[in-house]
């Protein structure tokens, strides 16, 4: 189905890695590659926890369950044994219950949150929500059993889309948003360094369109720049070419051999009015001009040099059965 | 399948009492490229137009001349391009528009200390509503202007639709006053409906708060509020001010969404919530679909593709039929997902824009949506 053009597979380096964020512009299937991520990750009998922390219920959505409260739960088996478990962050959950760890707020906490003083508090001080999240984050990162263990192998997280998502991971820069001193701060330190280790990836989602490509390689850079780790781009939806290769830029240009056409569909019992012949053209130049922007897109993509993977579109629209799919094709590259 | 109305675009962009419409929808669907062709046909029909766009992909503001941001509109001024009527763009500067209701509310000397408050810098440049909050505020200076027969707006690329219509007022319950005024001083919460024996419990709440992120930051906010509250009657009064505008006559709303199960879900609650507010919704505009344009069945066609193959001749028009069995495909779903909208939304008035093969990025383009938009040029 895909192309060998674009694919490189899961690359050693990104086996280190046990904390994935899945990024991506808005809408390019973050959430649908994360889950589907998260069971590849889990099949042969590993234990994986699938991370939402934007609070939209988008995991919920996907595997049609119940709405999540904040707390981490069995979601569905893996592959061969392995296990998914969900949790969805809720910042302001996650504050208060800071609070009442240090303060023992009792009614006081549920009364403020009530009047709004929690979302208040964290709207003022956005740095603050982040450092919540990838603090509780990092703690299930690095939880272990009592035979030492870690409680789950990999931990992906369904993260905020390209335009946010570096300042969401820059815990250093969102530090200086809240107090200098204090319990949160702390503990930020180990979250910076989980951060920044090899046990960090941050993968990209992407489509084959300028917009998103775009967004991808300016992502890239930035969390370069702040020293963060991109990981392989997933492009997603990819739909297969089915032109002959050399007939795509001549195509694209509105020239279609319309006798070869003619003659081929004869050939094939196909007779068809000049009507129907002219809209199979207009199909194919359509299709061409697609499959040649695709190309560019590719090529473009192929300046950032990060491991490449490719999803196919799915065009019935995706159901859970597809999830695992897509995950027996991401094991299929080298995923683990 | 469910037969939905026709929306005609060309009655409601050329009768003279529809002076605004908001094109609404969630992030990437295509309201920005939508606003930008309606103007542009609007215009191209006689009327003087303005389109306040927000966030317009780079190579669309070039060719409409907005890369200077002036956050006033500009005559669309092109070679070739003569409209009957007039067509003026804008690009939306938040920050601009924020800057400029505190400078025209503020007390002579009053505005540059709210400026330059910390607690401005966040709200007006990362806070989440203020694109919302500054779209209405812009519109209702297009508006208070009286210039323009036709106020074509385009919204914030956000994830739901609703947030056009709840984010001014989710930031204006965060600014609201009472709740500041509370953290700074907790003494007050007693007039403020809560318990007495609460209140020991809130200073603690409080302290808490301000220890995580800085009383100062406490202090900025509440002198920031207290005194644009005092000259400009406070976020909510705005809010609810510039709301009123989306409800009168003259008002019209299209939901914009691309024929996928996400932004059609999108585009039901708000086409819901349109109606629980009675205002006014003209129709739903789903942009980007791809209707077959050859006449000739799937099995008929992979059925051919597969003989073709097998004797190994006629590549060309093998590929040609199985590109046109995957259109099939991809209309067939895309019809039945737009014939699940109509039959929720019976009343609910549909125009399908057939996708251009490329990006749409200059009048011409534009043009065609606009064609497309009106149901003309297109096969279907
Ligand atoms: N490979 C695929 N084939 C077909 N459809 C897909 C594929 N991947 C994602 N989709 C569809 O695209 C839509 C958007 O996907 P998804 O919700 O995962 O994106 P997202 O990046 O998480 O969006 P948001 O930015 O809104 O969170 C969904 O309807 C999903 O089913
Ligand atoms: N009918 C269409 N055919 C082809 N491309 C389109 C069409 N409508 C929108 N686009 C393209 O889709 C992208 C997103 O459109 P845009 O109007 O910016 O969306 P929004 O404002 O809803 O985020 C742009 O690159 C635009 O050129
Ligand atoms: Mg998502
Ligand atoms: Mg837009």
């Amino acid at each position: 189905m895909t192309t060998p053009l674009g694919d490189s597979g899961w690359t050693k380096e990104l086996r280190r890695a046990r904390l994935h964020f899945v990024t991506g512009k808005g809408g390019t299937g973050k959430t649908t590659v994360a889950a589907s991520l998260g069971l590849a990750l889990a099949s042969g009998g590993r234990r994986v926890l699938l991370v939402e922390v934007e609070g939209r219920q988008g995991i919920a959505q996907l595997f049609d369950t119940e709405p999540m409260p904040y707390g981490e739960r069995h979601l569905v088996s893996a592959p061969d044994g392995g296990e998914l478990c969900a949790l969805h962050i809720d910042a302001e959950a996650a504050l208060l219950e800071y609070f009442e760890m240090f303060y023992n707020l009792g009614f006081a906490g549920r009364t403020l949150r009530r009047m709004g003083a929690i979302e208040f508090a964290t709207t003022l001080a956005p740095g603050l929500r982040d450092v919540l999240l990838t603090g509780k984050i990092k703690e299930c990162v690095s939880r272990r059993e009592s035979d030492g263990r870690h409680t789950y192998d990999h931990v992906v997280v369904d993260s905020p889309p390209t335009g946010r998502v570096v300042k969401f991971l820059d815990v250093t820069r969102a530090l200086s948003d809240i107090t200098k001193s204090g319990p949160i701060r702390g503990q930020a330190e180990g979250v910076v360094k989980l951060l920044h280790s090899p046990e960090t990836a941050v993968h990209l989602v992407t489509l084959l369109e300028e917009m998103p490509i775009r967004e991808t390689l300016e992502a890239i850079d930035e969390l370069a720049k702040a020293k963060l780790r991109p990981g392989a781009v997933l492009i997603n939806r990819v739909r297969p070419p089915r032109l002959p290769s050399r007939s795509v830029s001549a195509a694209a240009d509105g020239r279609v051999n319309t006798s070869r056409v003619r003659s081929g569909l004869e050939a094939a019992g196909l007779e068809l009015a000049p009507d129907v012949l002219d809209g199979l053209v207009a199909e194919t130049v359509e299709h061409a001009i697609r499959i040649a922007a695709e190309r560019a897109a590719m090529e473009q993509l192929g300046e950032a040099n990060q491991p490449r993977i490719e999803i196919p579109d799915i065009t019935e629209g995706v159901d859970v059965a597809s999830l695992y799919e897509i995950a027996d094709l991401l094991v299929e590259k080298g995923v683990r | 399948m469910a037969k939905a109305k026709h929306l005609d675009i060309d009655t409601l962009i050329d009768n003279p009492k529809t002076k605004v419409v908001v094109c609404c929808g969630s992030g990437g669907v295509g309201k920005t490229t939508t606003s930008a062709a309606l103007a542009l046909r609007a215009a191209e029909r006689g009327r003087t137009t303005v389109v306040l766009t927000i966030d317009p992909a780079r190579r669309l503001a070039q060719s409409l001349g907005l890369e200077e941001l002036g956050n006033v509109p500009k005559r669309v001024e092109i070679a070739g391009f003569e409209p009957a009527g007039e067509l003026w763009a804008m690009m939306l500067d938040m920050r601009r528009t924020f800057d400029d209701m505190i400078i025209a509310h503020s007390e002579p000397g009053r505005a540059d200390e709210l400026l330059a408050s910390p607690f401005y810098q966040t709200v007006s440049t990362s806070f989440s509503g203020t694109q919302e909050y500054m779209a209405m505020e812009k519109l209702g200076q297009l508006v208070a202007d009286g210039e323009w027969d036709l106020i074509i707006v385009d919204t914030p690329p956000s994830r739901s639709a609703l947030d056009f219509l709840d984010a001014p007022n989710r930031l204006s319950s965060v600014l609201d006053s009472r709740l500041i005024k509370l953290l700074t001083s907790p003494a007050r919460a007693s007039g403020w409906g809560v318990r007495k024996a609460f209140t020991a419990g809130l200073a603690m709440a409080t302290k808490a708060i301000s220890t995580v992120i800085g009383g100062q930051l406490l202090t900025d906010a509440s002198a920031f509020m207290q005194a644009f509250n005092s000259t400009a009657g406070g976020f909510k009064e705005r809010a609810t001010k510039t709301a009123e505008l989306l409800r009168s006559p003259g008002t019209s709303f299209l939901v914009v969404a691309a024929p996928e199960p996400d932004a059609l879900r999108e585009a039901s609650y708000f086409v819901e919530r349109l109606s629980d507010e009675s205002m006014p919704l003209q129709g739903l505009v789903a942009n980007r679909t791809h209707p077959v344009l050859a006449d000739l069945p799937a099995t008929k066609a992979l059925a051919a593709a597969e003989s073709l193959d097998k004797d190994g001749n006629g590549p060309l028009a093998a590929a040609v039929l199985r590109l046109h069995a995957d259109r099939l495909a991809l209309d067939q779903r895309e019809q039945r997902l737009l014939a699940r909208f109509t039959r929720a939304h019976p009343g609910v008035p549909v125009v399908g824009v057939p996708a251009l093969p490329s990006d749409v990025s200059d009048i011409a383009g534009l043009r065609v949506i606009g064609e497309r938009l009106s149901g003309n040029g297109t096969a279907r």
